[in-house]
């Protein structure tokens, strides 16, 4: 482990290792519990939301502590159950999922076909790695690993993760799963060229490559697409150039979270699972635990980019009224946690906003999302890298 | 850096390298260069040159490699695993490969600088700035006129894909 960290941060000192070593890894293994039980929820929100815009139920019984204890501890499910009902549904589907038979047909290129899933929820994972999921906690910083290219790390994995899709489309030997992974190919590589550059004038403002000195400056100087909400004192700042700096952002915003959209595979781009056109998409000859796979894997997905996104423009853990934690006293650590209370509440409210959507707008035709990729964003997030250097430069 | 590491990626990167070159299924040869590339890009983040390590997988694993296992994947190629190796071509490469390997190692023995130990770097900015002054301080005019040159083939794609020039 030692030679892991010395080859991470070369320029380390030996004797902080032990220290680093034991935080790093209490940080990724609480990240991950608390994203998975975030996917799982995600899942169960998206049931919920969907049916009350179509003026259903959705799942409302499976009780939470499950109906029987309930009884036992003599807790009246009645009272709760119009609260609390359906909040067990998780974990019902979960154990429904990994119990379900595990079929693998005999026409699969099986080394391909068992390693695809993975490949999908290990990138959507790995990605969030960079994020800085709060402050500070006892002068920890609450980031896995703090990197000078964040952004960029985030790219390069999330790109990855379309190598999951397009084996699982070929392993399966079949046609409609075929489909959807050549689908899924050009629309990630299209989209990801303007979910690139939409972010580019972000950090031509901040002048630095690092997330953390991004959620820094956002404290410091305003949410990016906010920027009157500050740490220092809630003013609007006084120059020109600061007035018309947010056009450009606001463009960027737009840019990214529509492009985020495609790039999670979530309505109205779902293409590559239409299930209209293509039964089930990439994952159509696959079943049991390595679908929950794939399931999970778009829903972590999900997850990565809304932190993403709230990193980037809505001030990550920060909010008014609420100051950093992070001193070595009680209210210091204390603070730090409602930091981290804070980004995960942003996140939700953004995951709220993509289920939303999806159950709100129909689907692309697939010519008119090419187009839309590369004749208007890609065009787009160009013009606007040129906006915001011309600001930067002429406008004080 | 520690040698046990830069072993073990250099084995990866190599390993998956011959292996590019070995396997008769064109998808697993794609998918093992890209794999190749990981531990290339590992190797360079190794010598804090996070930036390019992480360009490497941005760029060529993760786009130029799903292009090629894009095209490869539509075309279906089977040829390739049905044909049978010749012996003679097989021993030529065998021997060629070899008298290459062994020029390399005789100028490398004879080479006292290779063995010499250098001390780290020490650099004001983080990586990405040193790139970004390099590039568009010294470097400018070649960097723009590379621009020029990838603008004037793009326009070229362009041109060649329409069916029809009127």
């Amino acid at each position: 482990m030692n030679a892991i960290l010395q080859f991470l941060h070369p320029l380390i000192d030996p004797a902080s290792i032990p220290f680093l070593l034991w935080t790093t890894l209490a940080k990724s293994i609480g990240l991950l519990c608390i994203v998975l039980v975030m996917v799982s929820y995600t899942v169960y929100a998206e049931r919920r939301v969907s049916s009350l815009i179509q003026d259903r139920l959705g799942p409302n019984r499976t009780g939470f502590p499950l109906s029987l204890f309930g009884n036992l501890f003599g807790i009246k499910w009645r009272d709760w159950s119009p609260i609390l009902g359906g909040l067990g549904q998780p974990i019902a589907d979960a154990v429904k999922l990994l119990l379900k038979e595990e079929f693998t047909p005999a026409f699969v290129k099986k080394f391909y076909f068992w390693i695809a899933p993975g490949l999908g929820i290990g990138a959507a994972i790995v990605s969030l790695a960079v994020i800085p999921f709060g402050s500070k906690i006892w002068g920890v910083d609450m980031v896995i690993a703090n990197i000078d290219i964040g952004p960029l790390f985030v790219f390069a994995i999330s790109s990855l993760g379309v190598y999951g899709i397009v084996l699982a489309g070929w392993s399966s030997n079949s046609k409609y799963p075929f489909l959807g992974a050549v689908r899924s190919t050009s629309q990630l590589i299209s989209y990801e060229l303007s979910l690139g550059l939409s972010v580019v004038p972000l950090f031509m403002i901040v002048g630095k490559l690092n997330l953390v000195d991004l959620v820094s400056y956002q404290v410091q100087n305003g949410w990016m697409i906010l920027p009157g909400i500050t740490a220092a004192k809630p003013h609007l700042p006084g120059t020109l150039g600061s007035y018309l700096i947010i056009v450009p952002i606001l463009i960027s915003f737009i840019v990214f979270t529509i492009a985020m959209f495609a790039e999670t595979n979530r309505l109205p781009f779902d293409l590559p699972e239409g299930e209209t056109e293509l039964v089930g998409g990439y994952h159509t000859e696959y079943s049991s635990l390595k679908f929950a796979l794939f399931f999970l894997g778009e829903y972590t997905a999900m997850i990565t980019g809304s932190s993403f996104i709230v990193t980037l423009f809505l001030g990550a853990w920060h909010f008014p009224g609420i100051p950093e934690g992070g001193a070595p006293s009680l209210a210091g650590l204390l603070l730090g946690f409602v930091n981290i209370g804070v980004f995960f509440v942003k996140v939700i409210a953004f995951l709220l906003f993509f289920i939303a959507i999806r159950w709100t707008l129909p689907r692309f035709r697939y010519d008119q999302l090419m187009k839309l990729g590369w004749i208007y964003f890609f065009e787009i997030a160009l013009v606007n890298i040129f906006l915001t250097a011309l600001i930067l430069a002429f406008v004080p | 850096m520690s040698p046990t590491l830069f072993w073990i990626f250099a084995a990866i990167t190599l390993g998956f390298g011959a292996a590019t070159l070995i396997n008769r299924n064109p998808v697993a040869s794609a998918l093992s260069l890209a794999v190749s590339f990981l531990g290339l890009a590992a190797l360079f983040t190794s010598l804090s040159a996070t930036f390019i390590g992480i360009v490497q997988v941005l760029v060529y694993a993760g786009a130029v490699m799903v292009l090629f296992l894009f095209i490869i994947m539509l075309l279906d190629l089977k040829a390739e695993q049905r044909r049978q190796v010749r012996l003679s071509a097989l021993i030529g490469g065998v021997v060629i490969a070899g008298l290459f390997a062994s020029q390399v190692v005789l100028v490398l023995r004879h080479f006292p600088k290779g063995n010499h130990e250098f001390p780290p770097l020490s650099l004001p900015h983080p990586d990405a700035v040193n790139i970004g002054l390099t590039l568009f301080g010294h470097y400018n005019l070649p960097f723009q006129v590379i621009g020029v040159l990838i603008l004037v083939a793009s326009i070229g794609v362009v041109v060649l894909s329409k069916r029809e020039l009127n």
